[in-house]
């Protein structure tokens, strides 16, 4: 029994550090542009797709390490240059148009990689993966790997936003994204930045969710997009402490649903219990209401 | 005559900031009152808690005798207490009688089913209200901009327009938060004419927040001064400007503009 | 040229004409054979999504809320009218209205507590709770096995062009009287201005109430017409993408206008068919489209105006919104 409930939270980690990665990029941006970018959960489902490419299409077999590296770059500067094109000229025009235009480029996106792939692809092993037993309990070494991984970076991500520039940058932008300008610091460098590093974030997690569970297709990133982001909005979107609270919550509330429920009944316990959280603490568990100068 | 608005020890802490701290305030039915106080004192807190946008952490609030503390902004709006803000917040998409008729329209009765199917009711209350905010727009110079844009205006049409907007509603009270903002001497003098003639024409009592000082002195009948949150002086004007307290709190005096 | 279109814009006579017209060609196509099924199918669904777009505007273009889940109303509607026409109602000619009634009903009664929530939240967070309840509709849906759960119904066909464009009519009808009245002014006064909305006295939480339910009612209705036209109904018909496709309708076509849902709509359904060729690539063109046109015209290609026939005729001299 206890055995069991173990082996059920090691599952729910290594989900919820995948959707606590994708939550961190829509976290990320908005808290500097206070905009819900819907292309995110797409560039996530890139992620994957393109550790496909480069593991399968590469006629040289590259270590995991590097792989993940090349997909976190090219999806990072992916992320980069949609803001280029897409959002950045709607700085100035009504939010929601920003938003439409964003669900708009991840449609493109969606439906240009379903166009191509319309059937799931396998992700092929990249990594041998050992069964360690310990105690009655099975873990696989590459479960280990992508809670590691995943950890690594949000670690990674946090030294980045409290020791760096680019990090106290970032956080000026997004107490005060007016006064910041006069300051001296090049806001759309900033942001650009941040579409990077979110995006990269977002193409690890489709990488990591390709090697947990290998069938990969075009639509995922709408089903895990969506719910990555619930969870970050349930931890407080803007907050990146939020951002990963939610996701290992989100993910624990979809394992055990699974593991002690009938699993037809997954999604409604998980989205249920997201609402009454919500109906609860609306502005998510770590956010805070935005403040309005009456 | 009596009081028609009273604040009795009024607290307001955000966190732990406090905001207004111990505040009495008793305003007399067809007075003019002034609030005034250095920026920072805690005026528009106070204008805030009366109308219901912020709750009161201690204290409470009488209008005509009874207690408002905690309503929500719209019943207290209801109820008979018209503002404007300080920093106009007029629907600026919508034109001038749109403006004025959205807040006349809680004299309206229709039901939803009476406006969707539209029933006579329907047609009778909506040409009342077309005529009757047309007629209120009138004195103030603005029946004939009455479907141009609100956000068109110039600055002073859209602060007239406010309070224009606020009369709609039929208050007994009008709180005008900073109303001669932005403006010269010239201007303020027609301001203050016209708020005497919008206070004997419509039966109100005003409470005004300001810091054009010749305004406050020739239109008030009592004044209030906060500083930090708490009051520091009650009484006409003449008592207020030999105050010591609050003279030393606007540092030598009031301002001529 | 000009005044010819002015006095076409001001003739009180064309909407009423234009409507007897459109209903006596429908009429006629359902006794004549004017159209093959194949057309009369796609009138049927651009007429099912004028009444999606027209609903979804109120709460997104009209109060400036972002509900993604609209299709969940739909879902509601389509599956209480195939519960109705399936298992409980013979057969009679006043089975689809009463479907349709009753699949409106079970919509609207679900948005009410949606207002209700709409009190304390809004904006991103309000759309969170539509999408949460999106999935929890589709996911209960899928749960309950005497609507076939994932596999789905197949209630009769019985929506026809005359029915569609009745209900088009009547959702139109609807939704222009109640935005041209003290609610749709409190409609947009809450989407202006929530705060200013409360000072002037505006009831809020009235409006609140009265924009959900009638924007689910009517995605209940188009949901039951869905139904009642593609006699296969299962619970993926109704998720996030069908959300996703009604929101890109309605930006289309432009916010917080009736003409821009109608637009909206129909450049909508007949690009997805012209562009049927051209398979899966379509949602690649379509929202390219989208993309482009929010660049150059953020609020949609009618955003914030209206069809001056749609105006109640005092407004007619109005200036044009920018």
């Amino acid at each position: 029994m206890i055995f069991y409930l173990a082996q059920q939270t090691i599952n729910a980690l290594q989900l919820g550090s995948i959707y606590a990665l994708i939550a961190l990029g829509y976290s990320m941006v908005y808290g500097v542009l206070v905009m819900i970018n819907f292309a995110h959960g797409d560039l996530f489902m890139l992620g994957a797709f393109a550790c496909l490419l480069l593991a399968v299409l590469l006629p040289v077999h590259l270590p995991f390490v590097v792989i993940l590296l090349l997909v976190m770059v090219v999806i990072g500067l992916l992320g980069a240059l949609i803001e280029r094109i897409a959002y950045r000229p709607l700085r100035d025009a009504p939010r929601v148009s920003a938003i439409i235009t964003a669900l708009g480029c991840g449609l493109v996106i969606e439906n240009t990689t379903l166009s191509l792939s319309p059937y799931p692809q396998f992700l092929p092993t990249l990594f041998a993966s050992k069964t360690l037993s310990y105690a009655g309990l099975t873990v696989t070494t590459l479960q280990i790997l992508i809670i590691g991984v995943a950890l690594g970076l949000m670690v990674g991500l946090d030294l980045l936003i409290r020791k760096t520039g680019f990090g106290m940058a970032m956080r000026a932008i997004s107490f005060d994204a007016r006064t910041v300008p006069l300051m001296g610091i090049p806001v759309n460098r900033m942001i650009s930045l941040t579409f990077f590093v979110g995006a990269g974030l977002g193409g690890a997690a489709g990488m990591l969710y390709g090697l947990a569970y290998p069938q990969i297709s075009a639509t995922m990133g709408v089903l895990i997009g969506w719910k990555a982001f619930i969870a970050a909005v349930i931890g407080g979107i803007g907050s990146i402490r939020g951002a990963v609270l939610g996701g290992f919550i989100l993910g624990g509330v979809e394992v055990m649903a699974v593991a002690y429920l009938p699993s037809t009944y997954r999604d409604l316990i998980s989205y249920s219990l997201l609402l009454a959280i919500l109906v609860f603490k609306p502005y998510g568990l770590l956010g805070q209401p935005p403040n309005q100068k009456v | 005559m009596s009081a028609i608005l009273e604040i009795h020890h009024l607290t307001k802490r955000f966190g732990g900031l406090c905001a207004i701290s111990n505040c009495d305030v008793k305003v007399e039915a067809g007075h003019t009152h002034g609030i005034i106080g250095p920026n920072g004192a805690g005026k528009t807190t106070l204008f805030n808690l009366i109308t219901g946008i912020y709750k009161p952490t201690e204290g409470d609030i009488q209008f005509r005798g009874e207690s408002i503390s905690g309503f929500r902004p719209g019943r207290i709006a209801l109820k008979g207490v018209g503002r404007t803000f300080q920093n106009i917040r007029l629907l600026k998409s919508q034109t001038v009688l749109e403006n004025v008729r959205i807040a006349f329209d809680s004299q309206l009765h229709y039901s939803p089913l009476e406006a969707m199917l539209r029933l006579s009711r329907f047609g009778r209350d909506e040409k009342n209200s077309v005529a009757a905010c047309l007629e209120l727009l009138e004195p103030f110079g603005l029946a004939d901009l009455a479907h141009d844009l609100a956000g068109d205006l110039p600055y002073g049409s859209q602060r007239k327009l406010e309070i224009a907007r606020a009369l709609a509603l039929k208050p007994d009270i009008l709180l005008l938060d900073e109303p001669a903002a932005g403006m010269n001497t010239g201007e303020t003098a027609d301001l203050t004419e016209f708020l005497r003639w919008v206070r004997d024409h419509f039966q109100l009592t005003l409470v005004l927040i300001e810091h054009h000082m010749h305004l406050v002195m020739n239109l008030c009948d009592r004044i209030t001064v906060l500083d930090f949150g708490q009051t520091i002086a009650e009484g006409t004007p003449e008592e207020v400007r030999a105050n010591p307290r609050v003279i030393e709190a606007y540092l030598g005096g009031a301002e001529d503009e | 040229m000009k005044r010819l279109l002015d006095s076409v814009a001001r003739c009180r006579w064309a909407l009423p004409a234009l409507v007897a017209a459109g209903f006596a060609y429908a009429l006629a196509c359902e006794y004549f054979p004017i159209l093959n099924d194949y057309s009369e199918v796609v009138l049927v669904t651009v007429g099912i999504n004028i009444i999606l777009c027209a609903s979804l505007n109120l709460v997104n273009g009209y109060m400036g809320e972002f509900s993604v889940g609209h299709a969940g109303f739909m879902a509601l509607g389509a599956y209480a009218s195939a519960i109705m026409t399936t298992k409980w109602l013979p057969a009679s000619f006043f089975e689809l209205p009463l479907g349709v009634l009753f699949g409106g009903g079970v919509a609207a009664l679900v948005g009410f507590p949606l207002a209700l929530l709409s009190f304390k939240t809004r904006g991103d967070y309000l759309a969170i709770i539509t999408l949460a309840f999106l999935m929890i509709v589709k996911s209960a849906i899928e749960n309950i096995s005497y609507v076939g759960g994932p596999r789905g119904m197949t209630p009769p066909v019985l929506t026809t062009l005359p029915w569609t464009f009745f209900w088009v009519v009547v959702t139109l009808w609807v939704i222009r009287n109640l935005v041209y009245s003290k609610f749709g002014r409190a409609i947009t006064a809450i989407r202006e201005d929530e705060i200013a909305a409360n000072a002037m006295g505006v009831r809020v939480r009235e409006a609140k109430i009265l924009a959900f339910v009638t924007s689910s009612f009517f995605g209940g209705v188009a949901g039951a017409l869905y139904a009642q036209v593609n006699f296969f109904i299962d619970p993926k018909s109704f998720d996030i993408v069908k959300s996703t496709e009604i929101l890109v309708m309605v930006y289309l076509g432009g916010i917080a206008s009736l003409g821009g849902s109608i637009i909206g709509a129909v450049i909508f359904t007949v690009l997805l068919q012209v562009l049927q060729p051209l398979g899966t690539w379509r949602m690649v063109i379509l929202p390219l489209i989208l993309v482009l046109l929010m660049l150059f015209r953020p609020r949609g290609i009618m955003g914030m105006r209206e069809l001056p026939w749609f105006l109640p005729a005092r407004e007619l001299f109005k200036r044009p919104k920018p």
